[in-house]
């Protein structure tokens, strides 16, 4: 079974570029592209100079003693929250800003949700001194006053979405909108592994730093570098499918993929796509999606902004309908109280997101001897308004 | 050969088609508006089916979009309402819309009603012509549906070769690569464009839309191509007067 991009940009029955002409001419130059200028020497050695350097890889690969001995397992952290930024999204910004830049690209947009992946682009933004224009949802943009500020100080123009639901889906269609009226000087650096052929494999490819290290990590720890399990939330799904990439060929590591339940899969409040979606396209691609009956994209939900997403990338459907990865969904109680857990036992506050993925480990049973990865990947920061109100601190 | 292709035969030049919102001021609208087009002169209508997420569209299309959705427009009511469209209006019918709800109607299905009301064409912007190619284009050509594609100012004359070869009905040029609802600046490069295109004596005629929206940028449209298609300004009208004299009124101020 391949599990990976074939030539044609499908994941089994899911990929493709399902855009309009205005886009063709853009995506088109990067499919071309990105493969050539990301294999480049001179391309990777930058690329892992500024991870290095500026990112502060690798990340590490800590053994959580205190969680493992709750849960009767080896439980491994892959400390994305220490990055720059604090969090994964910024692997993903670099690489494409060295891409963009190759492409001779002077003007840099992207779409945000909570604020992460917009503060990611700005800060490459900031430091290879390229224009930044960053769309959010108009009600995001309210609820994420910090990131906000954050961007502005880098630099960023931060534009509201008003259109349709004022969130993620609706930055990501502004953009979208951008890049059709400014067709030859810009390039869109899409947050996750989601969008028309070939950014789910481009950002997969940046991603895929996140099992690479892991790979050698346990090597190095337990002399084996093959888990039983690796477990990572899913709202798009970048984190998850940088920390399963190098596992993916593993048929022996279960992949774990953790969504968002919201306030449960069937209140009508939940963004666990696998479990409420169908198959159809979204920004881009064919996937999995949440949508009406006549194929209208349905608002998600969940308190985590960085899952409220309504599709999930292509190769995560692939991973799903071919039964490789595990798809699973974890409420927003059950992630805010793993959130609490990780932060009394191991003196880590995960971003929500992050405790999703954590909150799992509540369901699964373990003899002892498994070794298992949980991608944390991001830090709590940004998330202290809603556990303060949550837990009345 | 359809409606399209008639046309196209009787009528070589200043064809005038108008894009609007199905189910938008209200639901029960999608015919009357286009009754009234046919009589004010409209040549060729285009009716949009809404999508939640428009990505090719402006906000004035984009809002009509979203309240015809709140409306409760779908693609099954679309076509009930459609089904005595031939016995009361005669010009070419094409249905515009994004893939998703095509996809989820089932795409023979959605031919099949098609031909069934009498639509003669559809234009889906992001349905890929490698994708239409592989897997619908026998289904189009089983209904004797035309399939439009877009071309832009960036695109390719090996692609708009391909795209020629695979249309049926016209081929429709974007004015300059935008979303729907900005103004036409007929600048050089845009001359150009047009001239460049005219001169590949493509086998389909064309159609020049996206930023057409009076008069003196219908003219000038029709000077490169066989016609030119309007929608924002005409869904602007109908956001403010959606009477039979309102449309009139928008019509007369194109052709006299």
């Amino acid at each position: 079974m391949n599990y990976f991009v074939n030539e044609k940009g499908y994941y089994g029955d899911f990929g493709g570029a399902y855009i309009p002409e205005m886009l063709y001419p853009n995506v088109e130059e990067l499919r071309q592209n990105y493969l050539k200028i990301i294999n480049d020497e001179s391309f990777k050695k930058e690329f892992h100079q500024l991870l290095k350097d500026y990112v502060g890889r690798p990340s590490p690969l800590y053994l959580a003693k205190r969680l493992s001995a709750k849960y009767n397992a080896n439980i491994f952290l892959k400390r994305e929250d220490l990055n720059h930024t604090g969090a994964h999204k910024i692997n993903n910004t670099i690489g494409q800003i060295l891409l963009a830049e190759r492409l001779g690209k002077k003007r840099i947009i992207a779409e945000t949700g909570a604020g992460q992946h917009g503060v990611a682009t700005a800060t490459v933004c900031a430091l290879r001194g390229l224009e930044c224009v960053v769309y959010m949802g108009e009600i995001d943009i309210q609820r994420q006053a910090p990131n906000v500020a954050r961007m502005k100080m880098l630099g960023a123009k931060v534009v509201p979405a008003t259109s349709g639901s004022k969130t993620l889906k609706d930055a990501t269609n502004e953009a979208m909108r951008d890049w059709v009226n400014n067709p030859v000087d810009t390039h869109y650096i899409i947050g996750s592994v989601v969008g028309p052929h070939p950014y789910p494999d481009m950002v997969a490819i940046f991603q895929s730093i996140i099992s690479e290290e892991t790979k050698k990590q346990l090597k190095e720890q337990t002399g084996n570098d093959q888990p039983d399990y690796v477990l990572a939330c899913v709202g798009g799904g970048s984190n998850a499918m940088g920390m399963f990439y190098h596992f993916i060929n593993d048929e022996n590591v279960k992949l774990v993929a953790v969504e968002a339940a919201g306030q449960g899969v069937n209140s009508g409040h939940s963004a666990a796509t696998t479990a409420l979606g169908k198959e159809g396209v979204l920004h881009g691609s064919r996937s999995i999606l949440m949508q009406t009956e006549d194929g209208q994209v349905v608002e998600p939900f969940s308190v985590s902004a960085g899952l409220d997403y309504p599709g999930i990338g292509p190769q995560h459907a692939h991973l799903f309908k071919t039964g490789r990865g595990k798809y699973v969904s974890i409420t927003d109680d059950e992630s805010l109280q793993a959130g609490l857990l990780c932060t009394q036992l191991e003196g880590i506050i995960p971003a929500i997101e992050s405790a999703h993925a954590l909150a799992y480990l509540e369901k699964m049973t373990f003899t002892g001897h498994e070794n298992v990865v949980v991608c944390l990947s991001g830090r709590g920061d940004k998330d202290m308004d809603t556990y303060m109100k949550y837990f009345g601190l | 050969m359809n409606r399209i292709n008639k046309l196209f035969q009787e009528k070589p030049s200043n064809i005038l088609s108008i894009y609007y919102t199905a189910g938008f001021p209200e639901l029960g609208d999608t015919l009357l508006i286009a009754e009234e087009l046919e009589r004010a002169g409209a040549d060729m209508l285009e009716i949009g089916f809404p999508y939640s997420d428009p990505v090719a569209d402006g906000p004035v299309i984009q809002a009509s979009s979203k309240q015809a959705l709140e409306n409760g427009m779908d693609l099954k009511t679309l076509f009930n309402q459609l089904k005595d469209l031939r016995s009361r209006i005669n010009i070419p019918i094409l249905l515009m819309g994004y893939v998703n709800p095509m996809l989820q109607f089932g795409v023979e299905n959605f031919c099949k009603a098609c031909a069934e009301v009498g639509v003669d064409g559809c234009i889906v912007p992001d349905l890929p012509m490698a994708e239409y190619e592989e897997h619908y284009q026998e289904i189009f050509k089983q209904y004797n549906l035309s399939n439009i594609f877009l071309v832009t100012p960036q695109t390719s004359e090996e692609r708009i070769r391909k795209i020629d070869e695979l249309s049926t009905g016209f081929v429709y040029l974007i004015s300059s690569s935008a979303t729907t609802g900005k103004n036409l600046q007929v600048s050089q490069n845009t001359e150009d464009y047009f001239a460049r295109i005219a001169a590949m004596k493509l086998r389909n005629p064309t159609m020049i839309g996206f930023g057409i929206n009076n008069k003196a940028t219908f003219d000038k449209a029709c000077q490169f191509a066989n016609g030119a298609i309007i929608g924002t300004a005409f869904v602007k009208v109908l956001s403010q007067d959606k009477s039979a004299a309102g449309i009139h009124k928008f019509m007369k101020s194109i052709s006299e």
